[in-house]
């Protein structure tokens, strides 16, 4: 009988008066998660404004999935709570799940189906009225410029407009909180554009709150604010604005013969700590040496630099901070390098899933 | 009322992709075709079987023929739980707003309605191998077949709870359904078979199915158990198997 009633709230506005009292969709209480020894989450906290786009940037294995994973209801927290649309995610899966819409890292569509059938099934588990769904998934389809295809086997689709069609997917049933997790994974320039220009319609469109994980720094940019997480910790939590100024100031990359003598010339002369990168990065080729400094204001220190530094210089450039920096500054590591690996391992495992059908 | 819709789309989805795979459709009565129409000509005319109650041995093995094409039917279906997390879509079934068993129980369903389907596309062949069949028959089989689809889809189910892999699955073929196919006395009579044989026999589930088939489909025969014990056996079984079946998915998933 009580099970009825929950069934019942589910078809009208979940959670319509937790939210009025809250300002934030979600909120996270010290989240930690175990895995036999290893701990993949450790206490995170934090809260999500409603109608928010909130990122979480980190490397491989860094937690991400993880906590997306414990917020849906499909992992059991070792410690710590979490409540989203004013529901607890422990005690209260069905209405978590009846308010979230997920696309997952690893794909997830039904390719012997069409693509509308893939968005029918979905709309009847989550109790989309019968007379809608058709509807619905022209909209979402349009949206995603996916109208021409509606009709087609998923198998005959590209990996970017599978990707498309998930998003696509996980709005039928007007989530409340849009889980991205590596939305552009392994896809090209134009399409991880449209991708974001989806986002950002959604936002507007659907009133919806967006949580994302990326690991592209320049993506991470779109979020209104950013979780930056490593070893199951977040590092910072701003606005990317934020984060970059906590930098204070610029970054000047600079290639010498000799990047130990220039980066002890520099602390001697101008007092500025100088590290060395090897190879990835910011370098040109992969074998040299750069050095790279934080400088409260670049313009007026690059012209010096050049001219009191007595080892010899092979180019030198100045630039705002950008995320990459930010992390390498919280971590001492940068993102970059372990998210190309991370790719390819990525594309791999598709091709293999792919490969394996039958 | 959410539940049982839960179900219906889970059966729903399967019903469609297997009508949508003609190949699987007939790929899948290759084996029962070859079975009778060569195995069963050959070794008719070329011995003289005790035990057939006098019938002709492409007579005598069709209800067994019947029995495997429902036993492998139903496995493969079920099994599919296996694909569907492998290819990631069980995931999107997982996150949904309905109960875990929902998904279970439909898997199980569906797996048995498309056995009971492939066993009625084969049933349609009765007549070439000299046995009568009629709408009144097939309704009387029916139940019964689907009733030893449920306990294989059961089974089925069980197992994807086990393998994490396909690849596994050759294994399971191997050393389970194989042999239970051919100890259910389904290709030839227990009646002369060794005493090892004979014990086996009466713990495999797929025995009382066939003896049941061959029952219902063979006027006259001389059934190893009553079809009362046969439905009792089965029924029992399947409501184990489902029943576990369902629990040990909802407990892992
Ligand atoms: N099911 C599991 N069993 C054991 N360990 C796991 C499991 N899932 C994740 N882990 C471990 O937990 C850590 C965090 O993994 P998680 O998938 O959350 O990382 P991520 O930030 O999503 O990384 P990526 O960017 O590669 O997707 C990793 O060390 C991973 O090995
Ligand atoms: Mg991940």
């Amino acid at each position: 009988m009580e099970e009825d009633a929950t069934a019942e709230n589910l078809f009208g506005q979940p959670g319509e008066a937790a939210q009025a009292g809250a300002g934030a969709i979600i909120e996270v209480e010290r989240l930690t998660r175990d895995f036999d020894g290893l701990r993949a989450v450790d206490e995170v906290s934090f809260t999500v404004g409603r109608k928010e786009i909130f990122g979480f940037l980190g490397p491989n294995g860094a937690g991400k999935t993880t906590t997306i994973s414990m917020l849906c209801t499909l992992l059991k927290p070792t410690t710590g709570r979490g409540v989203l649309n004013g529901y607890d995610i422990i005690t209260q899966q069905d209405e978590v799940r009846q308010s979230i819409g997920i696309v997952f890292q690893d794909p997830t569509l039904d390719d012997q189906l069409t693509a509308r059938e893939n968005l029918e099934f979905h709309a009847m588990l989550y109790n989309v009225p019968r007379n809608e769904r058709d509807e619905r998934a022209s909209r979402v389809l349009k949206m995603v410029g996916l109208s021409e295809r509606g009709r087609d086997k998923v198998e005959t689709f590209s990996g970017g407009m599978k990707r498309r069609l998930e998003i696509a997917r996980g709005l039928m049933h007007y989530p409340h909180v849009l889980f991205l997790d590596e939305p552009t994974i392994g896809l090209d320039p134009q399409t991880r554009s449209s991708i974001w220009e989806h986002v950002h319609e959604l936002k507007q469109q659907y009133d919806i709150t967006v949580f994302l994980t990326t690991h592209y720094m320049d993506e991470a940019e779109n979020c209104d604010r950013i979780a930056i997480i490593d070893h199951g910790k977040i590092v910072a939590l701003d606005t990317p604005g934020n984060l970059k100024h906590s930098i204070g100031g610029d970054i000047i990359t600079l290639h010498a013969v000799d990047a130990e003598a220039a980066r002890d010339e520099i602390k001697e002369k101008f007092g500025f700590e100088a590290g060395v990168i090897e190879g990835a990065g910011e370098a040109k080729a992969p074998a040299e040496k750069s050095i790279r400094l934080e400088v409260p204001n670049g313009r007026t220190v690059l012209p010096q630099l050049v001219r009191q530094l007595s080892t010899e210089i092979m180019s030198v450039s100045v630039r705002e901070p950008t995320l990459d920096d930010v992390f390498l500054n919280l971590t001492g590591r940068q993102i970059r390098e372990e998210s190309a690996d991370k790719m390819k391992n990525m594309m791999r495992r598709r091709m293999r899933a792919r490969g394996m059908r039958r | 009322m959410r539940r049982f819709r839960a179900i219906y789309i889970i059966w729903l989805r399967d019903l469609k992709r297997h009508f949508r795979d003609k190949a699987r459709i007939f790929g899948s009565l290759g084996s029962p075709i070859i079975f009778i129409f060569i195995l069963g000509q050959g070794l008719g005319s070329s011995f003289a079987l005790g035990g057939l109650g006098g019938f002709d041995y492409k007579q005598f093995m069709f209800p067994g023929i019947l029995g495997m094409t429902v036993l492998f039917a139903g496995i493969f279906a079920s099994v599919s739980i296996v694909w569907d997390r492998e290819f990631g879509f069980l995931k999107e079934m997982l996150v949904a707003p309905v109960p875990t068993w929902t998904i279970a129980l439909g898997k199980v369903i569906s797996g048995a309605t498309i056995a009971a389907f492939q066993g009625v596309l084969m049933l349609l062949l009765a007549p070439f191998a000299g046995v009568h069949i009629s709408p009144l028959l097939i309704a009387e089989l029916l139940p019964m077949m689907f009733l030893v689809a449920f306990s294989m889809t059961g089974m089925g189910v069980l197992l994807a709870t086990r393998l994490k892999t396909m690849q596994g699955f050759q294994m399971v073929m191997n050393f389970f359904m194989m042999p239970m196919f051919f100890i259910s006395g389904a290709m030839f009579p227990l009646k002369n078979a060794p005493t090892w044989l004979d014990s086996l026999s009466h713990i495999d589930p797929l025995t009382y199915g066939v003896d049941a088939m061959r029952t219902i489909m063979l006027p006259h025969f001389q059934s190893r158990y009553p079809l009362g014990m046969d439905i009792l056996v089965v029924g029992l079984l399947s409501a184990a198997m489902i029943t576990v079946s369902v629990t040990a998915f909802s407990r892992q998933a």
